[in-house]
């Protein structure tokens, strides 16, 4: 008899255990890679505190922000814990005039990127459909959509070869978003035209309830080749080691010899949203697991072992992250909302007769309760 | 002024359209080399190069997501969707993306967009290739959505739909693209895209469509003026937004409308434009206006698409019907 109660890829592949770069071991032990570490040759103490304090700060702030949805003062936070390392490592890597195409999960690259505290809030309080204006930080407004944000990275990096300058655009996905068409697409426009573009994976293993073994069947780094885009997985919990792979795409794409895919293997240690509840799919043990490799945790004992890091500096540190939490707090609550009217704005850039027909209808509507009062 | 073909006039225009803007960049598939399926881009990779004219991958949500990208970076796609059957999917990066950049971004970044898509039956083809898509566009807010006629608005309407800093859908009517006309290439008083045109006055029943179904209303009309008629051929060329203020004048003047398109009826143009003039028209209307239109019905068979188009004798059968008359082939009347 065949099995009735066969569900493919709900475990854990065992291909995803798979070796990844990694230069700063869960222990705090830095680990010698003569290919990799001319690429953060200039990574001394008080840079890698530098990682440290980012990473320390976007914790806190993703913390705060749950707390707020808590609270009743943001609608949703897709929580980013455990990632930390994966974005700052990559985001600190880019040059101002580079241009990230995100996911809504990548706060912390927003912070990379120049994002204000009350940037981060706009969105998920729902005052506004973009937190900033693109251009000012070199980053589009975070991706609702899964994977639509690839191609838009592709065309970017197109134009900056047509601009004939070495600016590079980023995007960044998640694991589920390997499924989407429009990823495969971006992969195969991109190494047609050798476009300067990093396909930045953050592997969290989850795509709300689905593990990535519903998305792939081997390590999605190896999907590159199949392109002729060069392929790296890297341990996206190692600060140092998405650092150092990033880089190395980046100064590829600058010097014309196109994309690279980088899979930075980490794990979502929250919710998919503050609207999820993984204890219905998440198996505590494995979380454990990873709570081992935490990303914060090893460059502190890495910090400490060297002495780099000290008491007085580790307060300074938390007081960073607690002043820019509360700014977030304080920014979040004085958010305006917007006027009523404001609906009818942007939809073109010059509006519509139809579209001023109605919003001079709903304002006379309006103006009936003014009258009212 | 020269005389040329409805392609021709499009080609002129995306010529001269690369030659005013170096922002302009073409993308498509088979428009390099083979100069489009229809030769509507021929020639132009030839002159402006690979890197304005650029052959893409199979891959339409690929096309539409990069000119997303490439307008992001300043500059203004034209992309070609090679049919109309074809854009479905690109319709994800349409809608969610292209459409509402600017929405999103309270007017940071514009998708000054332009999307080609060759539409419409009429040429004998298979499956995908006679579709009339236009009403899904028409319904999503942010797309602007034009189509032309004549080589003359042709030539004109593709160079204001590049030079509009709006996303602008535009429809090429297939069946039309060998349809010979004075083309006047200067842009001067060349009325505004969003504006509809009277192709024919009369007097007694508006006639309003757009796009290949314009030549066939205006052979009604002719064909009408036997029957002591007087049709009046308003062509919309906007669909989104519609013109209602044109439509409106010519209705107040007729009292009565006829609307037609090839695309199904059901959540159709026609029904939009139904509604506005009968919410503007309704003391001056004489009869209920009327809709001719494909069916609901996928596209046919090329054996038997001449059913499901609209033809002159369908336009009249509708125009007896507001008249009051008697149909000539069913005997149907008006109560």
């Amino acid at each position: 008899m065949l099995r009735a109660d066969v569900s493919p890829g709900r475990a854990l592949p065992t291909h995803q255990q798979a070796e990844a770069l990694q230069l700063v071991t869960p222990d705090g032990v830095r680990r010698d890679d003569p290919v990799h570490d001319p690429w953060i040759a200039d990574v001394d103490d008080e840079l890698l505190l530098h990682l440290y304090e980012d990473m320390v700060v976007v914790r806190r702030f993703d913390t705060e922000a749950v707390a707020l949805q808590r609270q009743g003062q943001l609608g949703l936070w897709p929580p980013l814990l455990g990632q930390e390392a994966a974005q700052i490592g990559s985001a600190r890597a880019l040059r101002s005039d580079d241009f990230v195409f995100s996911s809504y999960r990548e706060n912390g690259v927003a912070y990379c990127r120049g994002a204000q505290p009350t940037d981060l809030m706009r969105v998920w309080r729902g005052t506004a459909l973009s937190g900033w204006d693109p251009r000012t930080i070199g980053m589009a407004t975070p991706q609702v959509m899964i994977g639509s944000q690839t191609l838009h990275a592709t065309g970017y990096a197109l134009g900056c070869v047509k601009d004939g300058v070495d600016s590079v655009a980023v995007a960044y996905f998640g694991d589920g978003a390997t499924s989407k068409g429009d990823v495969h697409e971006a992969m195969v426009f991109a190494a047609t035209f050798a476009a300067p573009v990093i396909f930045f994976c953050q592997n969290n293993q989850w795509a709300i309830s689905e593990p990535v073994g519903l998305q792939a069947q081997r390590p999605i780094a190896d999907r590159a080749a199949g392109y002729g885009i060069p392929g790296i997985r890297v341990d996206g919990n190692d600060v140092l080691a998405v650092l150092a792979a990033t880089r190395e795409s980046l100064d590829r794409a600058r010097r014309g010899d196109g994309p690279t895919f980088i899979e930075a293997v980490t794990y979502r240690m929250g919710p998919h949203t503050t609207s999820d509840d993984p204890t219905r799919y998440v198996d505590p043990s494995d979380k454990e697991q990873w709570a081992a490799k935490d990303p914060i945790a090893r460059v502190e004992r890495l910090l400490r072992a060297t002495g780099a890091l000290t008491d007085e500096r580790a307060a300074a540190i938390t007081a960073k992250a607690d002043a820019f939490a509360t700014q977030m707090r304080e920014g979040c609550y004085g958010l305006p909302t917007p006027e009523p009217l404001s609906v009818f704005d942007d939809v073109f850039v010059e509006p519509t007769p139809e579209l001023e027909r109605q919003r001079s209808q709903y304002a006379a509507y309006l103006a009936m309760f003014d009258e009212e009062a | 002024m020269a005389t040329m073909t409805l392609a021709a006039a499009l080609n002129s225009g995306l010529r001269h359209a690369l030659d005013d803007d170096p922002t302009v960049v073409l993308l498509g598939e088979d428009i390099g080399t083979l100069g489009g399926v229809f030769r509507v881009t021929d020639g132009l990779q030839r002159d402006f190069g690979v890197d304005r004219v650029m052959d893409t991958p199979l891959a339409e949500a690929g096309i539409m997501g990069v000119a997303v990208g490439l307008a992001y970076r300043g500059y203004r796609p034209v992309v070609e969707i090679q049919f109309d059957g074809f854009v479905y999917p690109a319709v994800d990066q349409l809608i969610t993306q292209v459409a509402r950049v600017h929405y999103r971004t309270r007017g940071a970044v514009r998708m000054p967009i332009t999307v080609r898509i060759p539409y419409g039956g009429g040429i004998g083809a298979v499956e995908h290739h006679s579709e009339s898509p236009e009403a899904y566009f028409a319904h999503t807010p942010g797309l602007r959505v034009v189509t032309c006629a004549s080589p003359q608005d042709a030539h004109t309407m593709i160079r204001q739909a590049i030079a509009c800093d709006d996303p602008v859908v535009f429809f090429e009517p297939k069946r039309r693209y060998w349809v010979k006309g004075e083309v006047d290439e200067s842009m001067h008083d060349a009325p505004l895209l969003d504006r509809a045109r009277v192709v024919v006055e009369g007097t007694d029943v508006t006639l309003a469509t757009y796009g290949p179904l314009v030549i066939t209303a205006r052979d009604a009309a002719i064909a009408a003026q036997d029957d002591g008629l007087s049709i009046e051929v308003v062509d919309l060329r906007s669909l989104s937004p519609v013109d209602l203020d044109t439509l409106e004048l010519s209705v107040r003047k007729t009292g009565r409308l006829v609307v037609t398109h090839e695309a199904q009826a059901s959540g159709g143009l026609g029904a939009e434009i139904v509604a506005g003039i009968t919410d503007r028209c309704f003391d001056v209307l004489k009869a209920a206006p009327a809709r001719v239109t494909g069916f609901d019905t996928p596209y046919p068979a090329a054996k038997v698409e001449e059913h499901f188009l609209p033809n002159l004798d369908r336009m009249l059968d509708a125009v007896d019907r507001v008249m009051g008359r008697q149909h000539s082939l069913t005997g149907w009347r008006a109560s």
